[in-house]
């Protein structure tokens, strides 16, 4: 799951912007048109700094946020209701780890290294999805995270995996394969609670309130706040813009919630029909921005078990070190 | 205290420490070539990170076999592989009269036919 469908703002933006000036302009034309003429971009090609430059950093914030996502599923294996569901939460969250590894990939071949990746994560330098900033308190919260966390995911993946870069689009493909089985599986596991005891009914609604700001965050700031890059969007990085894919997201999965005759805690939320967009009452973005630099819920206690795992497998990489190995950017 | 129990038995060092991987400590680079049924070809799927080929192989199971058919896998380390710059590609280009070297450029069935309605055609042939 998890293309955060956010892509953080680096506080050095400004100084690589201005190298962007430095490309060669015919290189840059011919680069331009071959993206307009919808062909891919492969690792050795001629491209402009600024398009290297955010391709990694969205392509690295997407494998962070596989890993660091695994963390609030995984906490709950071992409590997973039933041998079929331990199963499948078992092979969902080896699936997002895999995931990492196939972006950390693609992010390599533009020249950052996986320790580099690492390093910026642990640091806090690298951001990744908001939504795990936040905790999975019951059974019913993984069944949320596992059926809307992972459909609003595949909104951006599907998207993304058109964009321009070959190697990002060959493991979204990859990924977005992996993720219906993700998606259908969440979707289950929330029924069962929607149609189930009335218990199971409670802790799925309020798991479903705790949820929704968090999940309507998850795409990002409105079009009218952020800063809007036409020309990632002409570059086929950025492929729909933050409301656009919000709105896809409602349009398919509010129904959803709403056949089940739970509800959402926003009363203002509606589709008007004359448009055909969602509108809904202002899903409080300073706590996005304050949950982001440092202040949610679980932000410390996530980067500290990546660095205890980080740490106490240190030896186990050591020991299998080759030393006579030199280090190689994959090729493709 | 966390929500996991397994978090609260690790004994989680200070948040504030820094913790720094070493360059090169995440091992090498393997390309993955994956078959999906015995007779068909080796493709390329992707790499995996690994400290030696047998590792890499393993590696590139998980990663790899562990849900589509799978038979078999090659790994191969990705500084031994050599490639063109793909700045190149123009030297793929097609000359544009190529038919000499493809079959649709022999057209065996309009000479027969002329030949059969020829006076060359002998008895046996209907």
């Amino acid at each position: 799951m998890y293309g955060g469908g956010y892509i953080f703002e680096e506080p050095n933006n400004k100084q690589l912007r201005e190298e962007k000036v430095h490309d060669e302009p015919e290189k840059l034309a011919a680069f331009e048109e071959r993206i307009a003429r919808g062909e891919k971009i492969e690792p050795g090609d001629w491209m402009p700094t600024e398009y290297r430059r955010q391709l990694i950093r969205l392509i690295e914030q997407h494998a962070h946020s596989e890993i660091i996502g695994a963390l609030p599923e995984g906490t709950w294996i071992t409590r997973a209701p039933g041998f079929k569901r331990k199963l499948a939460l078992i092979a969902k969250v080896q699936d997002e780890i895999g995931h990492g590894q196939l972006l950390y990939n693609a992010a390599e071949t533009l020249g950052k290294t996986r320790e580099e990746m690492i390093n910026d994560l642990l640091s806090g330098k690298s951001k990744y999805s908001n939504v795990f900033n936040y905790p999975a308190k019951t059974w019913a919260d993984v069944t949320v995270i596992g059926f809307l966390i992972d459909a609003a995911a595949i909104v951006n993946q599907v998207a993304n995996s058109k964009g321009s870069y070959g190697p990002y689009c060959r493991a979204l493909e990859r990924i977005c394969y992996e993720e219906s089985f993700h998606l259908k599986q969440g979707h289950d596991a929330f029924i069962e609670l929607a149609t189930g005891t009335p218990a199971q009914k409670e802790m799925l609604q309020d798991a479903l309130n705790r949820w929704w700001k968090p999940i309507m965050h998850f795409f990002g700031p409105p079009d009218k706040t952020s800063q809007h890059s036409e020309k990632l969007m002409e570059w086929k990085v950025k492929m729909a813009s933050n409301d656009d894919m919000r709105n896809q997201f409602l349009d398919t999965y509010v129904p959803k919630i709403w056949e089940l005759g739970l509800t959402l805690p926003d009363p203002a939320l509606h589709k008007n029909e004359e448009t055909g967009r969602w509108e809904y009452s202002d899903p409080d973005w300073d706590e996005f921005f304050r949950v982001i630099n440092g202040g949610g819920p679980c932000n410390q206690e996530r980067l500290q078990v990546r660095k205890w795992a980080e740490e106490h497998g240190r030896w186990v990489r050591k020991a299998l070190m080759n030393p006579a190995d030199k280090h190689a950017l994959p090729v493709a | 205290m966390s929500l996991d129990p397994r978090v609260n038995r690790l004994k989680l060092g200070d948040p504030t420490a820094v913790i720094k991987v070493e360059a090169g400590e995440n091992w090498n680079v393997y390309e993955v070539f994956h078959q999906e049924k015995r007779g068909a070809h080796h493709e390329h799927v992707g790499c995996v990170h690994a400290p030696d080929p047998q590792m890499a192989l393993i590696f590139a199971k998980e990663q790899f076999g562990r849900r589509k058919k799978c038979v078999n896998l090659w790994v191969v380390k990705s500084a031994d592989i050599l490639a063109f710059d793909s700045e190149d590609e123009d030297m793929f280009a097609n000359n544009m009269e190529k038919t000499y070297r493809d079959a649709s450029g022999f057209k065996v069935m309009e000479k027969i036919n002329k030949f059969k309605q020829s006076k060359g055609a002998t008895n046996h042939v209907k």
